[in-house]
């Protein structure tokens, strides 16, 4: 029996995934051939999707972008042999664009079947689980500490420190929330490893509740990501009758309805109250009084899925990669206008430089790059000047600029940035709560005062206006929402100052 | 063949509504099963939740995904964000407007299609990205737009 890799993520599924799974087992039921067809996560190597990969002697070769069309042919071939063809690419493993990366949150994406316990255990997986009921919740605590752990949603708060506040406090009732309203533009890491590896993020939200004491878990999951909605919910169905869920620690997936604000930790608590997504004023933090009033771990996919890295193979593991207070492994996605874009998991300190060129391999349109948004709708655009900084938490803060959730879009020279910097102000006038001013009103006034600079009304005069109503949005927000739109806003004017005239 | 009897607004109400932060839940499961939220839903879900009538309204107009009146057939939403924008989701909205004959937002005359914006998809490695009812497609130019519609019954 040859076992062939067929991945049901999103976006392999977006460019036919499935019609060539049907198309494989159909040619091989006619054809007598002993064919076990596995549905993976993706590599994230997304140009070559659908990307089929074929279990030889000499370990796993790739084929890709497949089309339904393609399989007879690729069978007559010998793909089960692991044969030559125009669409392979030889054993995966040594593909450049793989071997390059340091895959520490995605080692199991792509590799095994999401579905399969006995897989993920073979790969290591509840090996950190295992462990962490050995422990005491303070051990546990400490040891994320040390890891040096912090949050990927965006915000990078060290992860540890978040749970000893969850840990000190006194209730009757404690809760984990993850954080997988996933909205930046961009951005599918989240998306990736709940599709590939859902037993990860399980795995991480149970030790979460050792570690603090909490018996509740929630996923709050957006409404787009129905494939991921799937998998987590079969996910949890298996790891329930294995016993590694149940009265100890329950989990439970509840979907989000398109509003991007519930992404920040306090409007996605009144969210999941089953109230309007409006943002909470801080203090209390969650940790203190979070969910239905209790104290509340909430945390990115990333983060908790990379908890049981650092419980398994000890913290100092996990320190040890990573530059600075930046430690750890960060995957970046390459999205937007690159040739071969998809997911990069490097240690912090990469250069942006060397993502679109060495992994991007450049514009899809063959035109020149000329401005980078990182760090999804509210991440400041870079120009080509600023793509030698190391990509490290601290060093893009002094730029004005986010990592966030590492999400890289790529824009080439047809760009007009004066209508991105505009797009930035409509989202968050589409998007905004409501509850504080700035953000409410000055996204509304930031779309008037761009369109009278594109109309060439006082073009010196309404530049100081934004300007103004950009410290506006920054100090008088309540959240990131109001409070970052000005970043890609100031950068746009900063860096490319030629576009904001009349047209 | 079994012939599934439609749930009435109240059974469907019923299935989630002792579940902490119910709310949510219960618009959800009236959106599959009815595909809107009906004013008499709305009244319903308040008297079994013990909200008024505007704390519900409040819900569900705050979120883009509940729709208060029927959609056509299919709903199909098109990516406005910066990835999507990079790789010409702009034309690509007015494009589909124009073959559709239907503007963002609304439903086309034969009730076919509902065109609906939305802001990311997750599958931005291969934009530009549109939704029809629950299936992602990725790299949609024109044509492969064009395609996707005339597959549609």
């Amino acid at each position: 029996m040859t076992r062939v890799f067929i991945p049901l993520d999103t976006t392999a599924l977006s460019l036919g995934a499935e019609q060539v799974a049907r198309a494989l087992q159909a040619a091989s039921a006619a054809r007598n051939l002993d064919v076990e067809i596995v549905r993976n996560g993706s590599r994230g190597m997304f140009w070559l999707e659908p990307f089929v990969e074929v279990e030889t002697s000499s370990g796993r070769v790739g084929y890709g972008p497949v089309r339904a069309a393609d399989v007879d042919a690729l069978l007559s071939a010998g793909m089960l042999e692991g044969a030559d063809h125009e669409l392979a690419h030889g054993p995966v493993e040594e593909m450049p664009w793989l071997a390059q990366q340091a895959r520490v949150s995605f080692a199991r994406v792509g590799v095994i079947d999401p579905l399969s316990i006995d897989d993920y255990r073979a790969h290591g997986g509840f090996a950190g689980l295992q462990k962490a009921t050995t422990l005491g919740a303070q051990t546990l605590v400490d040891e994320v500490k040390a890891s040096g752990l912090r949050g990927r949603g965006g915000a990078a708060f060290p992860t540890g420190i978040k749970w000893q506040t969850v840990l000190d406090a006194q209730a009757g009732q404690k809760y984990i929330v993850c954080n997988a309203d996933e909205g930046d533009s961009g951005t599918y890491a989240d998306r990736m490893l709940m599709e590939g590896d859902p037993f990860a993020l399980i795995e991480g939200m149970a030790i979460a509740g050792l570690a603090v004491g909490a018996s509740q878990g929630y996923i709050y999951l957006r409404e787009e990501y129905r494939q991921a909605e799937w998998v987590l919910g079969e996910a949890i169905r298996l790891a329930r009758e294995a016993g590694y869920l149940g009265d100890h620690f329950e989990l439970e997936v509840r979907l989000g309805a398109g509003s991007y604000v519930c992404g920040e930790e306090t409007a996605l608590l009144e969210s999941l109250e089953g109230k309007r997504g409006m943002v909470r004023a801080k203090p209390p933090l969650p940790a203190i009084e979070g969910l239905f009033g209790q104290p509340t771990v909430v945390n990115n996919v990333l983060t908790f899925a990379s908890v049981p890295f650092v419980l398994a193979e000890g913290s100092a593991a996990y320190e040890a990669f990573g530059v600075a207070r930046s430690r750890g492994t960060l995957p970046f996605q390459l999205a937007g206008n690159l040739k071969t874009a998809g997911l990069v998991e490097l240690p912090f300190g990469a250069r942006l430089r060397s993502l679109l060129e060495d992994f991007g391999g450049g514009s899809r349109t063959g035109r020149p790059l000329r401005s980078v948004q990182v760090g999804g709708p509210l991440g400041a655009y870079l120009p080509a000047s600023q793509w030698d900084t190391p990509l490290d938490y601290e060093a893009f803060a002094e730029l004005g600029a986010v990592l966030g959730h590492g999400g890289v879009v790529a824009f080439d020279d047809t760009v007009d940035m004066l209508a991105q910097a505009r797009f930035a102000f409509e989202f968050c006038a589409e998007e905004s709560c409501g509850k504080c001013t700035p953000c409410r009103i000055g996204s509304v006034r930031g779309v008037e005062v761009i369109d009278r600079i594109r109309q060439g009304q006082r073009r010196e005069e309404n530049l100081i206006v934004l300007k103004d109503l950009c410290d506006t949005m920054v100090d008088g927000s309540l959240c990131a929402m109001g409070g970052m739109t000005p970043f890609p806003v100031r950068s746009a004017i900063e860096h490319f100052p030629e576009d904001f005239t009349e047209r | 063949m079994n012939v599934e009897q439609e749930p009435t607004v109240a059974e469907v109400i019923e299935r989630s509504a002792g579940m902490p932060g119910a709310l949510l839940p219960i618009l959800h499961d009236l959106q599959e099963v009815f595909g809107f939220v009906s004013d008499e839903a709305v009244v319903q879900i308040a008297h079994a939740l013990n909200l008024s009538r505007a704390e519900v309204h409040g819900v569900v107009s705050f979120y883009h995904t509940f729709r208060r009146k029927a959609p056509g057939r299919y709903v199909v939403q098109i990516c406005r964000a910066e990835s999507c924008q990079s790789m010409g989701a702009r034309a690509l909205e007015a494009h589909a407007q124009q073959a559709l004959e239907t503007k963002t937002g609304e439903t086309s005359a034969d009730g076919r299609v509902t065109l609906e914006p939305v802001y990311c998809l997750g599958n931005c490695a291969c934009s530009p990205s549109i939704r029809i009812d629950r299936d992602v497609f990725g790299f949609v130019d024109e044509a492969r737009f064009d395609e996707l519609m005339e597959s549609l019954s």
